[in-house]
């Protein structure tokens, strides 16, 4: 069986946030002249006096940001990750995750979903480089539901926070009875033969996946992990002291970001075999959603295709 | 130091401008000691910048140092963060913290880091170090006082040098187009940087803008500009009262400065940018800035 589709994340967005700033004067917008993109126009036709058109110029944006969260206000930055992460980076490090100024960097377009846009816009490092900044907390929701969850959570937290938001419709697998919490990893699929983590808009395919390696007879086990830092230790042992055998599957490289978190989790913890499926250090071409999942290996399909070669080539 | 009289875009008598030009004197003079006991720090851009840093800290800014975090504070952003130690010294003197611990200053857990922490140091109003930022941040604390109706005014002081990191310019288009008015910009426009381009001019460098080359930029980007003497005390609260009433558009003090000044040896060399003090220069320094060291302190770490 497979998952529904829910909402395109960046409507989720433009939504919360609006609503968020209906109780919260604090709420601010900062769009880097991509709000019909990003649906930060949604806050903007709500509360016109807080969205605040910052230009084409991403490092001023950040900076912004910093200087008015000393003033008492919230900004959420409405950009694409690659000009909310890589090229304001140093304005983040400095001014935000250094003073740790109360700024949300919502990013949307995360992952292969940029509108057919290609390398340049199509980050395959930003879980790396979020996990490994001091100060930092990034979290990748996994659908249209905890993405709202996760905007409401931002919001309320004091510090600075990434949350990375993905364009377009996405598989939706939580109902209103989830309840985000930051640092939980959550159980969304029993199974004993084999662990699969997975973040972000990837986890619902990883959910097909296992429905579909339950066909050839794997049961999988799969843990969502929408928080990398602080990371779940408990729960990762926990699945590894139930499967002894633990794959990541991620929208993002191999290298530093989920699999990366997990397997030096493992390693320290309870030393187990690890696989990681993602990005193998490259970068990706534009095409059409399904297209790119298919040759970057991302599909339920494919996920589960991997994830019964690497039993085989390394059983228990 | 008795607590000084603050008057906010008021004028200034010969009195008050003999005592903060014998604030600036000590501003330097600190520096010089704390950069000497450090073996580390910078020394040009402090020295450039201590007459205005005693202009803003003694005369200009609304401020109150026994409460560092008054909301209704104006705010100064050292966007030029190497000079560090010209900050500490002028809200030392002014009473945030004793003057003593500047002695303390780039120390390991000193709250006097090499480049401002606004975690460490009540007082601060932006952490800085990586250039172009500080201007973006007063950009974001003047933007948010219009926002949360605060009357206060936000000011950033940089560097010339730093006026070529492309965020200076970014920030510059949007303070415009917002037209921030009560953002006021300071250039200290002592026509050297670290190392500069290679030239004839002093010691085989050139300065980081042509003459004239700062003003255009900065009018072309909707700003008002207001020359100065970045060493006259009178021309400098003159160009600081003019900021202040505002019209409109924020607007940017370009102040001619003499890199190292009040020091002979190091006026207008780049390499004094950043140099540890031989005892027999800093003994010279010191009698130069009307102040002889006692025998026990400036001693290096």
């Amino acid at each position: 069986m497979t998952l529904p589709m829910g909402r395109p994340m960046r409507e989720i967005f433009g939504e919360t946030v609006a609503q968020l700033a209906n109780d919260d004067p604090r709420i601010v917008m900062l769009d880097g002249d991509v709000g019909s993109s990003t649906r930060a126009d949604i806050f903007e036709k709500a509360h016109p006096d807080r969205y605040l058109q910052m230009g084409i110029a991403e490092q001023n944006m950040l900076g912004v940001a910093a200087g008015m969260a000393t003033m008492g206000l919230i900004p959420f930055i409405s950009t694409f990750v690659s000009f909310a992460v890589v090229r304001p980076l140093d304005q983040i490090r400095v001014l935000i995750a250094q003073t740790g100024a109360n700024v949300k960097i919502t990013a949307g377009y995360a992952g292969l979903f940029t509108g057919q846009t290609g390398m340049s816009h199509i980050i395959v490092d930003d879980l790396t480089i979020m996990r490994a900044m001091p100060g930092m907390v990034s979290v990748a929701p996994a659908d249209d539901v905890e993405a709202a969850q996760v905007l409401r959570w931002a919001a309320a937290y004091s510090g600075p926070c990434y949350v990375r938001l993905v364009r377009d419709a996405t598989q939706r697998l939580f109902d209103d009875s989830h309840a985000f919490r930051l640092g939980e990893a959550v159980v969304v699929r029993e199974g004993h033969d084999v662990t699969l983590i997975s973040t972000g808009s990837q986890t619902p395919r990883v959910v097909d996946a296992a429905d579909l390696l339950a066909a050839d007879g794997i049961d999988a086990h799969v843990l969502h992990m929408a928080t990398l830092k602080p990371i779940d230790v408990a729960a990762i042992v926990a699945a590894a002291d139930r499967t002894d055998r633990v794959i990541t599957v991620e929208e993002h490289s191999v290298i530093g970001g989920l699999g990366g978190a997990v397997a030096e989790t493992l390693s320290q913890h309870r030393p187990t075999v690890v696989d990681r499926i993602g990005l193998q250090d490259e970068y990706v071409q534009s095409g059409p959603n399904d297209a790119l999942l298919d040759i970057y290996g991302l599909s339920a399909t494919r996920v589960a295709e991997q994830v019964t070669r690497l039993l085989r080539a390394r059983p228990d | 130091m008795n607590e000084p009289l603050v008057v906010r875009d008021g004028s200034a008598d010969a009195d008050e401008i003999a005592r903060l030009d014998e604030v600036a004197r000590r501003i330097r003079v600190e520096v010089v000691k704390a950069v000497n006991v450090a073996r580390a720090g910078h020394l040009g851009g402090p020295l450039s910048a201590a007459d205005m840093l005693s202009a803003l800290y003694f005369h200009v800014l609304r401020i109150r140092p026994a409460e560092p975090d008054w909301p209704d504070r104006d705010r100064f952003v050292l966007s030029k963060g190497h000079s560090s130690i010209g900050l500490y010294a002028a809200m030392a003197l002014r009473g945030y913290f004793p003057v003593e611990e500047l002695a303390t200053f780039d120390g390991a857990n000193s709250r006097l880091q090499g480049h401002p922490d606004m975690t460490r140091l009540p007082g601060l109003d932006m952490s800085t170090g990586s250039l172009g930022m500080g201007i973006s941040a007063a950009m974001g604390m003047a933007l948010g006082a219009r926002l949360t109706g605060r009357d206060i005014r936000a000011y950033v002081m940089l560097g010339d040098g730093e006026c070529q990191e492309g965020e200076v310019w970014e920030a510059a288009m949007s303070a415009a187009r917002y037209g921030l008015d009560n953002l006021i910009a300071i250039v200290d426009h002592n026509r050297l940087q670290q190392y500069g381009w290679p030239g004839n001019g002093p010691d085989g460098r050139i300065p980081p803008q042509v003459p004239g080359e700062l003003v255009a930029k900065w009018a072309a980007f909707g700003w008002r500009v207001i020359e100065a003497d970045g060493h006259d005390m009178a021309d400098i609260l003159r160009a600081l009262d003019g900021a202040a009433q505002g019209d409109g558009r924020p607007t940017v003090v370009i102040a001619y400065t003499i890199k190292g000044k009040g020091v002979s040896f190091m006026e207008g060399h780049y390499f004094w940018h950043t140099r540890a003090i031989k005892p027999e220069e800093f003994a010279t320094a010191m009698a130069e800035l009307g102040e002889p060291p006692m025998a026990s302190e400036g001693e290096p770490r």
